[in-house]
């Protein structure tokens, strides 16, 4: 099965979200992850969805979405013609002993220290699921004590907007 | 036993007071109208007006309260109150089957809302235009499980095709004329309206037309061009193609231009269960029904193809059978105007997308060029010939119960011959329904309404009652089994003092018959449940029930007085009628495919089977026999009880437990 991003554009009303989700646990189709925000359009709104499906599962259910009545349009994102990021914010055990260490693997991946403690710093890192993957590898020896991520947010590469050609 | 006291047959339809003359009309609101100072409530009434709405089925409650006021000073839209809100959800499905108008039933809040569940997954399920408006707790009480509170929008939201909460009175016009165009173009189905009390009470401004915001919806009804003239070129190439026809016809009022492709092609027809009078029954082409009860033609003339033409139709499992069997050797045309049903199940070589009667105009211009381009059309005698000898080895047919009972399907037979073609069939679900869909011919497209999709129990009687509000002046005929029957019946009181006669024929076998029949057949003759009671103490007394609640009651035991009790349920045109018909509990419904199974499984009632050799098949070559297994018809002549034995063939992997038979 291969991962697929969604770039779904939706009308920005009460219950759309649970309309979405709803529909994709009902048709049986599992959601890696997801982000929803809003656009340069103040009544559209933008879901980024992760599935791991195949090509004609792919397609059942981006016509089951677009069937959806405040589904306004369906982009399939690919990884090489668009910019994949995610934020992660990580708490890891950092004391004196191996602070600089922790620090050097921060700088490492260019990420950020957002928050100091005695025992353990935090760390925000954006990036392509695969860059946090290691970078969380690299963090874990030293104990994770909390970790969160965002679901993937896209965006194509290139001058042209999905928005402004769907609502005009 | 007591009997009913007589009374007399009450006055249809209740007296409206006279409106008052300050409203403008209903004709002007249809155009263009001056804002006007109102309550919500009376904005929802004007425009249920202007949308040109008829009829509502409902019951008033606490927080729809506000909106019965204005309705009953309403001249155009007339309520019909029934007795349970399932009842409105059912009579609105079959008021728009009958009439391809939108149906409308209205309920408050809560148990009101959640007894509209079932009539609403069912019009979803068959694509049916239905809107649904419900009284919803004050906007300050939402979300504080207030008396009544159900958050209905959230649990339609997988059974309707669109919802809506209105928390604005002025959104109110806008949301009606939204809902009812969304019920009613693209696919059809049901929308549910919930509005708040306090926005009902509040005060607000009426304007019509609303402008519509649906930036997402843009239904395709126009099919693509190269689709066509390949789905063309795929028809004239074919040797053995079939059309199969399903309810997305008759919803596109495409009836005659299937007629017009058929005889171009000369290709023939199978209609599902929900197209059953999309293509005429006596039409020398028509194979009629295919699926789990279909007749052995129809569903080996689709096993046997080169090509199937699907025609909004959805490759149903009760059609398929075993999906990786189904017509393993026809290419796939597949029209329907949901893109996400092209693909669904059976992958389709040609999908067009696009509404029914424009993707049929455009394949009979494309068809008629390839046919003028190769000379003629393509000679289907061999086809026809196979297909010939199997409707002659097989035609449908039934024995009579060896106890000596009438027989249900003869008295089916009997009401669609002596009511003909122009009346209008409904039925309830199980097998009275297939009997019924086999032993009526139809002619006419919307003269067969069931609850195909969702297998609703309990639908006959008040979808009778939607249709014949629709059309006062047809005959229509509600067959309906004991079971069903007794889930719904109440709404005959509806009929009897609203004034809508319907004609309900009992179908009383005195059981569940179909899970009966499923527990003869794969549950060694143990029948758990199913036995109602109806024969064996005669609880309740369907004639004294039918008179009780105003409608005439009738009784017919036996073969001799069929047509008798027929023809005087015929003559009777100002009060509703029901007649029980005790009949045999054995009789079975067949051809079978046992569900899950392959539809070259199919068995006849007569322990005959059509032996499909998979190596000819694999080939492509024309079966022209079918082989009849002649032991087994002497078993079942000797034994007369074949279904042990139709069990046993069909092995211990049946999966019954999901099925939940109807």
């Amino acid at each position: 099965m291969n991962r697929h991003t969604l770039s779904v554009l939706v009308e920005n009303k009460p219950g759309v979200l649970a309309r979405v989700a709803g529909l994709f646990s009902r048709r049986g189709f599992n959601i890696e992850s997801l982000a929803v925000g809003p656009t340069e359009v103040s009544e559209v709104s933008r879901m980024t969805i992760v599935v791991a499906v195949d090509e004609l599962p792919l397609e059942q259910v981006t016509k089951q979405l677009n069937k959806l009545i405040n589904v306004i349009k369906i982009v399939e994102l690919e990884p090489a013609i668009s910019v994949q990021r995610e934020l992660l914010l990580v708490k890891v055990r950092a004391d004196a002993t191996v602070r600089s260490q922790v620090l050097e693997t921060v700088q490492l991946f260019r990420a950020k220290v957002v928050d100091v403690a005695p025992e353990a710093l935090t760390i925000e890192a954006t990036g392509t699921t695969d860059k946090l993957t290691a970078l969380l590898r690299m963090l874990e020896p030293y104990g994770i004590r909390e970790m969160v991520k965002s679901g993937m947010v896209a965006v194509g590469r290139g001058p042209r907007s999905i928005t402004a050609a769907a609502v005009r | 036993m007591t009997t009913a006291t007589p009374r007399p047959a009450p006055v249809p339809g209740p007296p409206k007071p006279t409106p008052p003359p300050v409203r403008p009309t209903p004709a002007a609101l249809r155009t263009a109208t001056e804002p006007i100072s109102v309550t919500g409530a009376q904005s929802l009434v004007h425009s249920l007006e202007a949308v040109g709405c008829e009829a509502v089925f409902g019951i008033p409650g606490g927080t729809i309260l506000p909106a019965y006021d204005p309705l009953l000073d309403s001249t155009t839209v007339r309520h019909i109150l029934v007795r349970h809100e399932q009842g409105a959800g059912h009579a609105a499905t079959g008021y728009a089957q009958a009439t391809g108008k939108v149906g409308v039933c209205m309920a408050t809040s809560g148990p009101g809302a959640t007894n509209l569940v079932t009539p609403i997954a069912d019009a979803y399920m068959d694509s049916v235009p239905v809107v649904a408006i419900t009284g919803q707790q004050s906007r300050a009480l939402i979300g504080t499980d207030a008396f009544q509170e159900a958050d209905i929008t959230g649990i339609t939201l997988p059974i309707t095709k669109h919802n809506m909460l209105v928390t604005d009175p002025i959104d109110i016009p806008r949301a009606i004329a939204e809902a009812f165009h969304l019920a009613s173009t693209g696919r059809p189905g049901p929308v549910l309206v919930d509005i708040p009390k306090d926005v009902l009470q509040e005060q607000t401004t009426f304007s019509w037309p609303p402008e519509m915001k649906l930036p997402g919806y843009r239904p395709t009804t126009r099919p693509h061009g190269k689709q066509i003239r390949e789905a063309a070129r795929l028809i004239a190439a074919a040797r053995r193609p079939v059309l199969y026809v399903g309810g997305g016809v008759i919803k596109a009022g495409a009836d005659a231009e299937l007629k017009v492709l058929a005889e171009l092609t000369g290709a023939p027809v199978v209609t599902t269960l929900m197209a059953r009078g999309a293509f005429p029954d006596s039409h020398p082409q028509h194979l009629g029904m295919p699926g789990m009860h279909g007749t052995v033609t129809a569903v080996a003339a689709m096993q046997k193809a080169d090509l199937l033409v699907a025609l909004g139709a959805r490759f149903d499992d009760r059609v398929t059978g075993q999906l990786s069997s189904f017509a393993p050797d026809a290419a796939i045309v597949h029209a329907d105007i949901d893109p996400a049903e092209i693909s669904k199940n059976r992958r389709a070589d040609v999908p067009i997308v696009g509404d029914c009667k424009e993707v049929l105009v455009d394949l009979i211009d494309a068809v008629r060029g390839e046919q003028a381009e190769s000379g003629g059309r393509t000679d289907l005698a061999a086809w026809w010939k196979v297909l010939d000898e199997w409707r002659e080895t097989f035609p449908l047919g039934y024995d009579w119960p060896s106890d000596g009972m009438l027989s249900p399907e003869y008295v089916i037979e009997r009401i669609g011959a002596i009511a003909g073609p122009d009346a209008v069939y409904t039925a309830g679900v199980g097998q009275h329904q297939m009997w019924a869909a086999q032993f009526i011919r139809y002619e006419k497209p919307r003269s067969w309404i069931n609850s195909g999709g969702l297998g609703t129990m309990g639908f006959a009687v008040p979808a009778a009652m939607g249709a014949k509000l629709g059309l006062p002046d047809t005959t229509v005929w509600c067959i309906d089994g004991d079971g069903c029957f007794q889930m719904t019946n109440q709404e005959l009181a509806t009929c009897a003092i609203e004034g809508i006669p319907i004609k309900v024929a009992i179908i009383n076998n005195g059981n569940l018959g179909m899970v009966r029949q499923w527990q003869n057949l794969f549950y060694s003759q143990r029948y758990s449940n199913t036995d109602l009671g109806t024969h064996k103490h005669r609880i309740p007394d369907f004639k004294l029930l039918a008179e009780a609640m105003g409608c005439v009651g009738l009784r017919c035991e036996s073969r001799d007085k069929v047509d008798e009790v027929i023809n005087q349920a015929m003559q009777i045109n100002d009060q509703p009628v029901v007649i029980d018909f005790v009949v045999g509990a054995d009789a079975q419904v067949w051809p079978m495919v046992a569900a899950g199974k392959s539809n070259d499984e199919v068995k006849t009632a007569r322990g005959i089977r059509p032996l499909f050799d998979d190596d000819d098949a694999a080939t492509g070559k024309v079966i022209d026999h079918a082989v009849i297994d002649h032991a087994a018809v002497e078993r079942q002549e000797h034994a007369g009880d074949f279904g042990a034995e139709f069990g046993a063939e069909f092995g211990a992997d049946f999966d019954g437990g999901t099925e939940g038979e109807r």
